[in-house]
């Protein structure tokens, strides 16, 4: 393994990533925050929503921020690399293993998530404040968790961005992202779905449920969640099971 | 100091279009196989050996979707073999990749620079790929801007540079890493002429420090000003392989006389071959006939009068020197711009 060229190829995408900065954060931030505001605050001020709903939607929101960055992080550059650009073709060409390649988009796309989610439980807190009431009792299952759910993201975003042709990024969004976002246990925990039984199986197909209800469980453990251990369980399958579709895709991508 | 060399080299791709070949591949020829519609055979190799030595700078000569990109990508690790083998120097292209990889420098047909970054910036990074220290890197990069007449432009991002600009840039990204291998595929292609002299001077100046330079072209003056050696390929095919100077000798004459008649008829045929220099004489059609032969405008004055003893109108004439054109046409009847 060639950590010279890694690290090197780390680099232009840090590089890339502060020259774009502006625009990457507001990409980031700028929905799940308003979300934050309109039912965080406005909802829950008007009385729509109990003042606990501030508390339950944070998770959510975090594992939407995360999912949402990572994919982005990942297979947009990606799709454009290889359709539209070509520019891959440089790396595909340094003196390392291609798969690597790959692993240097993923590891960046994990950051990225990483950053993104973090960034959201300061900046909720200020927006929901008071009334959030975090209860981090099980600080290396909520790392555990969150380092997974990041990998997960950029994972799916290099599956997503190796099987997908430039002129349906627009399906991507529409087919995959939202309705795994509103499927995904986001806005309301799992339990909630307790009346609609065929829908509450249905849904356990769709891995941001565990991102969801892990951060749930980790961060806001005072609400009904599911199983820490089962969450990672799955969220470490769906890890692997993606990687490795988004590797066997990348290679076919990438060779003729 | 590394050779090229191929075996029996075959490529069937069952899947349009193939990025790694380069993207250059056009109008491709279907043919042969089992065909059904969903996944139509094209045959982009069939059976290319090639032996390309140390310090040799080799063309491939071809019309498009000769597979020339093909082969390219195949030496360049980008395209899986379907048969045969491939190595540079010692290294098996397929099972060494990453020793492969070192050797080489790879300016593709189509400009892959990277937009996010500067013109210094895809160099130094370039570089950094390939383990080059800082220091060496910043030092590499200004000889290169220096010479490839980009100094002004260093700090700019490539995405206003014009297509001339791209494609020096990528020719010197890919000798930042001084490969011992470049392939060029395509390279003068849309180039300015002045720009297009500016890269065979360096292209030679690269290939006088000991570098195998492999390049691809359809244009027979690169060729000839470039190559010592060159291999004609058509449909996956080496037709021929020699100097230039040897190829354009095969073609009997030298000169070919490409003319359009009103109707032709065998006799007018039989006098044609007759005339003195004539070496032979083909036709595809009712009208067109290619005379290959060792003078070429002096033919003239007697054609006319043949063809106006057969009452036959001369419609065209063209003339071509002895040339690479003549000899691709010579082996495949068709022209290298078809």
């Amino acid at each position: 393994m060639n950590w010279r060229a890694f690290l090197a190829m780390l680099a232009r995408d840090v590089r890339v990533a502060r020259r774009n900065f502006m625009a990457i954060l507001l990409q980031t931030f700028l929905q799940p925050l308003m979300f934050v505001f309109i039912f965080g605050r406005v909802m829950v001020r008007s009385g729509y929503m109990p003042e606990a709903y501030k508390s339950l939607l944070l998770p959510g929101i975090m594992a939407i921020s995360m999912v949402f960055t990572g994919v982005w992080a990942v297979a947009m550059p990606l799709i454009a690399e290889f359709q539209w650009s070509r520019e891959i073709e440089d790396r595909l060409l340094a003196p390392m293993e291609i798969s690597w390649v790959a692993i240097e988009k993923v590891f960046a796309g994990t950051i990225q998530a990483l950053i993104a989610g973090l960034v959201v439980i300061p900046a909720a807190w200020l927006i929901l404040r008071p009334g959030v009431e975090f209860n981090l009792r099980t600080p290396v299952s909520f790392a555990l968790v969150t380092i997974l759910v990041a990998l997960f993201s950029a994972c799916g975003g290099l599956a997503l961005g190796c099987s997908i042709n430039q002129q349906h990024i627009g399906l991507m969004f529409s087919m995959v992202l939202t309705p795994m976002i509103f499927f995904g246990c986001t806005y309301y925990p799992w339990s909630a779905l307790n009346s609609f039984p065929i829908l509450q199986k249905v849904v356990l197909v769709n891995p941001l449920v565990y991102a969801s209800e892990g951060l749930r469980g980790t961060l806001v453990p005072q609400f009904p969640h599911l199983s820490t251990v089962v969450v990672l369980i799955m969220l470490t399958g769906f890890d692997v099971l993606l990687l490795s579709l988004g590797l066997r895709q990348f290679r076919h991508k990438a060779v003729s | 100091m590394v050779g090229i060399r191929t075996q029996d080299l075959r490529k069937v791709y069952t899947s349009a279009p193939p990025f790694a070949a380069g993207g250059g591949f056009g109008p491709p020829a279907a043919r042969g196989g089992k065909q059904t519609k969903k996944h139509p055979e094209i045959i982009a190799l069939d059976g290319l050996s090639l032996d390309i030595s140390v310090g040799e700078v080799f063309g491939l000569l071809g019309p498009n979707g000769a597979g020339k990109s093909t082969t390219v990508g195949i030496l360049t690790t980008r395209v899986q073999p379907t048969g045969g083998q491939a190595w540079i120097g010692e290294h098996d292209v397929w099972k060494e990749q990453v020793a492969v990889k070192r050797l080489i420098g790879v300016v593709a047909q189509r400009p892959n620079l990277d937009f996010s970054l500067t013109a210094r910036e895809i160099l130094l990074f370039h570089g950094a790929y390939f383990g080059l220290d800082s220091e060496e890197r910043a030092k590499r990069a200004e000889a290169l801007f220096e010479r490839f007449k980009l100094r002004d432009r260093a700090d700019q991002m490539v995405r206003g540079f014009s297509g001339g600009m791209m494609q020096r840039l990528s020719i010197a990204r890919a000798m930042m890493h001084d490969p011992q291998v470049l392939f060029l595929d395509e390279p003068s292609a849309g180039l300015d002429p002045q720009t297009k002299l500016l890269l065979w001077e360096i292209i030679r100046e690269y290939n006088q420090t000991g570098k195998t330079i492999l390049l691809t072209t359809h244009n027979m003056e690169e060729a000839d000003a470039l190559c010592d050696r060159l291999a004609i390929i058509d449909h996956g095919k080496n037709i021929a392989l020699g100097t230039p100077r040897q190829l354009k000798s095969s073609v009997p004459g030298g000169f070919l006389l490409r003319l359009r008649f009103g109707q032709h008829s065998p006799e007018l045929l039989e006098r044609l071959q007759s005339l003195a220099g004539v070496r032979e004489v083909r036709t595809s059609d009712d009208t067109a006939v290619d005379v290959y032969a060792d003078r070429g405008g002096s033919l003239l004055p007697e054609i006319a009068t043949l063809a106006a003893a057969a009452g036959v109108e001369l419609h065209d004439v063209h003339i071509s020197e002895p040339s690479l054109e003549n000899l691709f046409l010579h082996h495949t009847g068709r022209s290298l711009r078809e």
